[in-house]
């Protein structure tokens, strides 16, 4: 495979241009050596209030459901009538009861659904979202007008779009009457999926797209200018260029399309409906039990769905972006980067 | 490597700190069962201004009302606090403030189905029993505001099912009254899809999108053939042959092509559409149509051509299913006093009489159905009041959301032929009595 | 592999240039290949724009019909009706007031969300601190917790703080989401950046300050920008913690107040006007960004050359 580093060996890197690299090499190490302590206050000062706002909201309910998780309400009635007070602590019961008889049959049918959307939406909107970054980042007149429009389907509240999709897969919606087809979208079956697809994938590849064009936007001109200098094609430049330098940017809009699309809930629900078996997802499922007033399998689902989906960010940054994170030392990546250099200049030598 | 390690890090230490915290609150919670003193019943006291929570009333009737009481009672205002259009939202939102014991909401416009579990969770107030003048309202509205012989909401308005047909083509042909029952219906149809105008018509539409919808339509099916969902003391009684044959007249009008296909997606508006568009020649429904349908702009194609009756049964006509809301008071609210009064004004008859100019809404009074200036303006009135007299309430239990939810499934999987009906019903009356025990 | 190494390759060696280019039949390939190729994207173009476009299409479509024939399929709203658009301005539903109210949330957590982001991305991508992994991984987990879950400890929360009906109740929560995002693509943005050009600038004599404000934060900038689109318009059409948090009309924000339409009874849904408010809130939010677009990113840009 080339990569841009590839190109740039065959560029030919100018001597002198490496040595000014290596040039600042001195002072990284001297800044390395050992963590200035008024770096780590500076973070510190930085960090704290983007810590404590996250904190604020979401560390009172995350506490709060894994406590709730742990009781159950005793669902009896007294001689009036009356729903007796008091929840009563039943350990990991509710943990347990998610995955046995008929709640676990739900639970599995609702992971998998969970699962399969993500994992076609996100494949899907990628693709999608590539291209409209392509098509965006391109020079032509009306570039602007076409980057506003692509923005259009994100920017329609989630709520009126369910609506909106809810019309047109009616059964005598205008989908049927375009395509002269009499397909149920909105009853139980494999068309509410592909509803549910449609409708997603159209809402959000919007989000890939911009951020990856903003990824394609900070690559300088020169770079794809030498590149075709060197015969290099569209399609070279797209495999060597393009996509190594918005990979990172991309691993980030992905990571965060997958994290919203495991918490999928709106749209299957305003768009099919609740409580579909073909559509329902983990959070519907958490919806739906807090809805019927069981709150403590309502929050193992949500504490359950919380972990999957933590799985599912830790698996990804490590399978596919090392840099995702940004876990890395500036100084190991700085220490790395040279050694790959050399690496690779041994290699060609 | 190293970014592996910091990942599972970050990780763990942030399980680590959240279940710690999380056992700290458990230490502390100090939440275990006690059971609090009985509540004697409550004394309505404290006047001042108070919040009437409701979805919105698109007519203003409601706003009409409320301005006049607010007019008489500068000191105790009302305010309208509108609850969004969708009831699931509308419930998420009073239950909530429940649980905070939010002192916002004080007047309560509940869907009578949530009546028992409103009352059983003490998120409202049992209602002293000579505050509302119910002997002249509809004994079944009443009823479904009742929750073990209590009154807990004050009914404001009702709803019952109504039966849709085409008049013009049942004349055409040569039928000369309404059918009564589902065999009856089936012999007209069988002669008025014959009829050159009748081509590409289905016979009959209700709702049967897995809803509320099919929870009432599945319970007019079983009741109409004799059948309950539950029984008088709340226990579920679906695995009888009543009911059996109840969801076979669904089932089989699905599997017969009496029914359109689509139908399985039907809710409210689109069997208006259906019946509006002349797709069905009958139509299981709310009033809520009759104007839409009659609209002589163009947009009905069935203005002057339909009539109104009862929805047909197995021997005589059917049951209909009670729909409609109440008013309650919330217990959290520190202004009672005013909140009653206010209840007692708003469901007045002179109240409900006057909401009537502007509001389509069936009123709870039967004698309104019989006022001769009403009728000349909804002649429907006297067949629905029929309907309403021998309504039957959705099974009054505290779990309804379970309850529904588990008929729903049910019904819809012998709709779709998923399970036949012997094994939906047997199913269903399992799942019910799971949920009765409780 | 960073911008450096390219703008390294940019430099290259100059006599490459002219070997490339010197033979005029392959340049007359080359120019074929290109036109059937711009024929190609340009259908490519106007299929995506298509894609994007004629669902909303759809909706204008439908906010354009009477309430009676809301169902219609024709392309056309026949008769053409604004009776959607009146209603959804009818004084009762303070429509006005709610799009004033969305902005208000919306504009604060962007730039709260911005402002907070830049820091910790700036923190995050260029100084040497301990558990930089987990600060990031915290941060990133609070977009890992169903929404649906969050709202009735929240309710209880602020309300014990008596924070129902104020803005910070929308603005705070708005902030879990976009503050993750926001630091995550900001320190992807900042991380690839090159270190040299700061590190010339603060040679050059700029404190480090400076050289953050007027070497960093220009390249950066279409990721700033970006950014802010995206908080901005999710916050914009937040909707769950909305309902929950406001009950007074003249707080709530558009997407509150869209539920609350109702139609003509409880069993018909107010369609038309549900899309007649979509098309109100979503088409100045696009033509905003296609007035603004050019003009921010060239202000955050300006300096950039210096």
């Amino acid at each position: 495979m080339t990569t841009a580093a590839n190109l740039d060996h065959k560029a030919g890197s100018p001597p002198g241009r490496s040595s000014g690299k290596h040039g600042s090499a001195p002072k990284t190490a001297t800044k390395n050596a050992g963590r200035t302590p008024g770096e780590g206050r500076m973070a510190a000062l930085l960090l704290s209030p983007t810590l404590l706002v996250l904190a604020l909201v979401i560390a009172y309910p995350l506490i709060s459901a894994i406590h709730q998780s742990l009781y159950r309400a005793q669902s009896g009635l007294d001689a009036d009538g009356f729903v007796t007070e008091g929840e009563a602590f039943v350990g990991l019961a509710n943990y347990s009861d998610l995955f046995v008889g008929e709640s676990g049959q739900r639970f599995l049918n609702a992971f998998g659904n969970t699962t399969f959307f993500t994992v076609t939406t996100v494949l899907l909107e990628t693709i999608l979202g590539l291209a409209l970054a392509l098509a965006m980042n391109r020079a032509f007149k009306g570039r602007s007008f076409l980057r506003a429009s692509i923005l259009v389907p994100w920017a329609v509240p989630t709520a009126v779009s369910g609506l909106l999709w809810r019309w047109i897969f009616q059964s005598d919606g205008i989908a049927n009457s375009l395509l002269g087809s009499e397909i149920l979208w909105t009853a139980e079956g494999t068309a509410s999926k592909v509803a549910v697809i449609v409708a997603e994938v159209w809402k959000t590849a919007p989000f890939i797209g911009l951020l990856v064009l903003a990824g394609m936007q900070i690559i300088p001109e020169e770079v794809y200018e030498a590149a075709k200098i060197d015969g290099a094609g569209w399609w070279r430049q797209l495999g060597s260029i393009t996509l190594p330098l918005v990979k990172p940017t991309l691993l980030v809009a992905v990571l965060f399309r997958m994290l919203d699309a495991l918490r999928m809930f709106d749209l299957p629900f305003v768009l099919i409906g609740p409580g579909k078996e073909s559509v329902e997802t983990l959070s519907m499922l958490a919806w739906d039990e807090s809805n019927q007033l069981r709150y403590g399998s309502a929050s193992a689902f949500a504490v359950v769905l919380f972990l999957y989906v933590a799985a599912v960010a830790i698996v990804f940054v490590k399978v596919l972006g090392a840099d995702v994170t940004g876990a890395r030392q500036l100084g190991a990546k700085r220490r790395e980067r040279k050694a790959n250099r050399t690496q690779k200049a041994e290699a060609t030598r | 490597m190293r970014q592996r390690r910091h990942t599972w890090q970050t990780l763990i230490t942030t399980t680590a700190l959240v279940t710690a915290a999380a056992v700290g609150l458990t230490a502390c919670g100090g939440s275990s069962a006690e059971p609090k003193a009985a509540q004697s019943a409550p004394a309505f006291e404290g006047k001042g201004p108070i919040n009437y929570v409701s979805s919105r009333d698109a007519s203003g009737a409601a706003n009409k009302s409320i301005e006049e009481w607010n007019a008489a009672h500068p000191e105790e205002k009302v305010t309208f606090i509108e609850l969004p259009d969708s009831a699931d939202q509308q419930r998420q939102q009073l239950i909530q403030n429940a649980q905070i014991k939010s002192d916002t909401f004080s007047v309560l416009n509940l869907d009578v189905v949530w009546n028992s579990e409103f009352a059983a969770n003490k998120w409202v107030l049992p209602l002293p029993e000579d505050a509302i003048s119910t002997d002249k309202m509809i004994p079944a509205t009443v009823d479904a505001a009742k929750y073990r012989d209590t009154l807990y909401g004050a009914p404001y308005y009702t709803d019952g099912a109504l039966f849709y047909f085409r008049q013009d083509l049942l004349t055409a042909a040569g039928i000369a009254a309404p059918p009564k029952t589902w065999d009856e219906m089936k012999a007209a149809c069988e002669k008025v899809l014959a009829l050159p105008d009748a081509a590409g018509m289905s016979c009959y539409a209700g709702q049967f999108d897995k809803n509320e919808a099919l929870t009432v339509n599945f319970s007019e099916a079983v009741a109409s053939a004799g059948g309950t969902v539950v029984d008088a003391e709340g226990k579920p009684t679906v695995d009888t042959p009543e009911a059996k044959e109840g969801l076979n007249l669904l089932v089989d009008g699905f599997k017969e092509g009496l029914f359109p296909s689509d139908a399985i997606t039907y809710l409210e508006e689109q069997g208006r559409r259906a019946f509006q568009d002349g797709k069905v020649v009958f139509l299981r429904n709310w009033p809520f149509l009759y104007s839409s349908l009659s609209a002589t702009d163009g947009s009905s194609k069935v203005a002057g051509k339909f009539g109104i009756t009862s929805i047909p049964g197995t021997d005589s006509t059917g049951v209909s299913t009670l729909g409609g809301r109440n008013l309650a008071v919330s217990p959290f609210t520190p202004n009672k006093a005013t909140a009653l009064e206010f209840i007692k004004f708003f469901t007045s008859e002179e109240q409900a009489r006057k909401r009537l100019e502007l509001s389509s809404r069936a009123p709870a009074y039967a004698a309104l159905y019989e006022d001769p200036a009403v009728v000349a303006k909804r002649p429907f009135f006297p067949t629905l009041l029929e309907s309403l007299e021998n309504a039957q309430p959705r099974p009054k239990v505290v779990q309804y959301g379970a309850t529904t939810k588990a008929i729903q499934e049910e019904a819809y999987a012998a709709l779709t032929g998923e399970k036949d009906t012997d094994s939906a019903l047997k199913d269903m009356q399992a799942k019910l009595e799971e949920l009765s025990a409780k | 592999m960073t911008i450096t190494d390219l703008r390294g390759l940019a430099a290259s060696d100059p006599s490459k240039r002219g070997s490339g280019s010197g033979d005029s039949d392959a340049l007359l390939h080359t120019k074929q290949k290109r036109t059937w190729r711009s024929y190609s994207v340009y259908a490519g173009l106007a299929l995506i724009f298509v894609y994007c476009l004629a669902p909303f299409y759809w909706m204008i479509v439908s906010s354009l019909r009477r309430t009676a024939d809301i169902f219609d399929n024709t392309l056309l709203p026949a008769p053409f009706s604004l009776e959607n658009y009146a209603k959804v301005f009818d004084g009762s539903t303070m429509f006005g007031q709610a799009l004033l109210n969305s902005l208000i949330v919306a504009g604060v957590t962007t730039v709260a969300a911005l402002v907070l982001g830049i820091f910790a991305a700036y923190a995050i991508s260029r100084l040497n601190f301990r558990f930089k992994s987990v600060i990031l991984g915290v941060i990133i987990a609070t977009s890992m917790f169903p929404g649906i879950s969050v709202v009735v400890p929240l309710l209880r929360f602020f309300t014990d703080l008596g924070w129902i009906n104020t803005y910070q109740a929308m603005i705070i929560p708005n902030l879990s989401f976009a503050i993750p995002l926001a630091v995550w693509n900001l320190t992807t943005f900042m991380k690839q950046l090159p270190f040299d050009l700061e590190e010339a600038a603060m040679i050059d004599g700029c404190t480090k300050w400076q050289a953050f404000r007027k070497v960093l934060l220009p390249l950066a900038a279409p990721g700033v920008f970006t950014t802010a689109i995206l908080t901005f318009i999710h916050s914009w059409n937040e909707f769950i913690i909305a309902l929950s948090m406001i009950n007074d009309p003249a707080v709530q924000t558009a997407t509150v107040a869209i539920s609350k339409f109702t139609g003509a009874t409880e069993f018909q849904a107010p369609f038309g006007e549900q899309m007649a408010a979509g098309v109100i809130v979503t088409v100045p939010l696009v033509i905003m960004v296609l007035v603004f677009q050019r003009r921010i990113v060239e202000g955050l840009t300006a300096g950039a050359g210096k």
